[in-house]
């Protein structure tokens, strides 16, 4: 995955079960990874996880880089840790509001 | 984006979990999911899929279903007459229709609500559509013809992402709905209660003394009610001993409408153990802008400063992701405990009309038609619809200071204050009261809002009537009130 992704994008791993959705994402190209292969837009064939980039994804949290300047969601869990760049993301603390509806 | 993946995710990391609780039927996440996909499955290519029932589990799935099969969901008011009915059909179709009347429509295909989930079912993920619509919600037309309010996929899941997380709910936690179909909180309720696994437990009719035995029986941690609906709760629970307990109960968060002082006083009163939120929104914002958390409740009660004090009458703080600005009538940003018109600005808000396009201006900022002002701290304060404001011989009056005043009189139970003609000064103000106990003397009611506020504001004329007209959604319809004060 190296091209210029819109908010909304769902992205697959290619080793594990682990999708995403890019929720704020910056204009520009970026090597988005899973486990440490490139994720895709479509499910297709699974390779070997990367043994060192096998941290697990949870469903249902954010995942940012260290400055904030993007946000993914994780809509399905797996094995692998998500990378852009090389970097490995991190799970964004929640600020819980009151059930309102 | 799609609001289907809130039930995807939903069904797939919880499908065992029980979703709704809907009489006897119980459906859980993935028997939810199976019913949308039922759903989808009986669209036809262009049809829209309209809703003319009470709520159901049919209802939750339709919400998921149309968008699964990429077109708008359309939930109509049962209320309606049949004539008004007719008319919005007419513009709904061509559209599939859940209902369980027998009216036939033109290029309208109907189905009951057991048969819609049954069946064939679709199979796959959602559609990615860029921009799809979602929802289009009928708004309640108290000032005119109803518009059809458009909200997207983007919009409602901007909502989400912005207000909930993910299965953030306990296994033992409930949510009891009682806002009907096409209303703007009776859908987001299911979008929310599902991305947090929260149940649904559905009471399709509201009484006092069912929305009580609903909430005990079926161990209800957490409800949403309009004002009118906690107003016959409180004084439901005065005329039966004072007491109900509601043990499980742990949130209450109420909207919709204006909240009476003394009711949401009372209701604190009766459930100390309660966590109560203020939701403020619009139909067109996608639901919820503005909270007022539990906290800013317990200390608003308990504080002997009047500027914290007051905040138990403020609809709270803007949520995260939403902006909030007031401005006067020349478009000038207010300043801190300034009235102007209310606008907001998000990727919740939708803000745009079937054949009548976006109302939002070139930054982005749509105009509420709510007249209110902020304090430091970013408290929001209403004061009523701008329409609403009487104008008075130049002066600018609110109907809601007004009433908040007589308000205070042992003898008033609710007041509606509106502009009524007056031939010196083009409007003046009137106010139809009902009593509590006793008949207050008119002098008594002009002097106290001659003491509070000033002569301007003091009424010129005064009904007593048993009940104020509101609508089904606790909407008061001043309308009514304008036209029975201008008869007298």
């Amino acid at each position: 995955m190296d091209d210029i992704i819109k908010a909304g994008t769902k992205l697959s791993s290619t080793v594990c079960q682990t999708q995403i959705m890019a929720l704020r994402v910056p204009a520009e190209a970026l090597e988005i990874a899973c486990g440490g292969a490139p994720m895709a837009t479509g499910d297709g064939d699974k390779g070997e996880i990367d043994s060192d980039l096998a941290g697990g994804t949870l469903v249902g949290k954010r995942y940012v880089d260290e400055g904030e300047t993007m946000e993914f969601l994780c809509t399905r869990a797996g094995e692998g840790t998500i990378q852009v760049n090389g970097q490995s993301l991190d799970i964004k603390q929640a600020k819980q509001l009151p059930s309102s509806d | 984006m799609n609001i289907h993946l809130i039930l995807q995710m939903a069904a797939e990391a919880m499908g065992d979990r029980e979703a709704i609780t809907a009489g006897d039927q119980r459906l859980t996440y993935a028997e939810l999911d199976q019913a949308a996909r039922q759903l989808a499955a009986k669209l036809q290519s262009g049809q829209r899929l309209a809703y003319l029932a009470e709520n159901d589990p049919a209802m939750s799935a339709a919400i998921f279903g149309a968008a699964l099969a990429g077109t708008p969901f359309v939930p109509i008011n049962y209320r309606l007459a049949a004539e008004q009915v007719d008319a919005l059909m007419a513009r709904v179709a061509p559209a599939l229709l859940i209902t369980e009347n027998g009216r036939q429509y033109s290029d309208i295909d109907r189905i009951s609500r057991s048969d819609a989930i049954i069946g064939d079912a679709m199979a796959g993920e959602a559609a990615d559509s860029e921009d799809g619509v979602a929802i289009e919600l009928f708004t309640s037309g108290t000032t005119g013809e109803p518009k059809s309010a458009i909200l997207r996929h983007s919009n409602l899941m901007a909502y989400i992402f912005g207000s909930v997380e993910f299965m953030s709910a306990g296994e033992e936690e409930a949510s009891l709905i009682t806002v009907p179909p096409y209303h703007i909180a009776g859908i987001s309720a299911v979008l929310s209660s599902t991305y947090a696994g929260r149940r649904m437990v559905q009471l399709p009719s509201f009484s006092p003394q069912g929305w009580i035995d609903l909430a005990q029986k079926e161990a209800v941690t957490h409800a949403f009610v309009v004002p009118t609906m906690l107003q016959h709760i409180v004084e439901h629970v005065g005329q039966n001993g004072g007491k109900v307990d509601l043990p499980k109960l742990r949130a209450l968060s109420y909207g919709g409408g204006k909240m009476p002082l003394p009711v949401i006083e009372k209701a604190m009163q009766l459930w100390p153990h309660v966590d109560f939120t203020n939701a403020y929104g619009l139909t067109e914002t996608s639901s919820t802008i503005c909270l007022l958390g539990p906290d800013a409740h317990r200390d608003a009660l308990q504080s002997e400063d009047p500027q914290i004090r007051r905040r138990l009458g403020s609809v709270g703080q803007a949520l995260p992701a939403v902006e909030l600005q007031i401005k006067s009538e020349d478009g000038a940003v207010c300043s801190a405990d300034e009235a102007g018109l209310v606008y907001v600005r998000g990727e919740q808000v939708g803000g745009e009309y079937k054949g009548i396009g976006s109302q939002l201006d070139s930054d982005g900022w749509f105009p509420t038609k709510d007249v209110g002002f902020m304090d430091s701290e970013g408290y929001l304060f209403l004061d009523g619809r701008a329409d609403d404001v009487i104008v008075r011989g130049g002066e600018n009056i609110s109907p809601g200071e007004v009433e908040d005043v007589l308000l205070c009189h042992d003898g008033v139970r609710d007041v509606a204050v509106v502009a009524v003609p007056d031939e010196e000064w083009g409007e003046a103000v009137g106010a139809a009261i009902v009593c509590a106990d006793f008949v207050p003397g008119e002098d008594e009611l002009c002097d106290l809002v001659r003491s509070k506020l000033r002569s301007s504001r003091v009424p010129s004329r005064i009904i007593f009537m048993d009940e104020l007209p509101y609508n089904e959604t606790g909407k008061l319809l001043r309308r009514v009130v304008r036209d029975q004060l201008a008869g007298q």
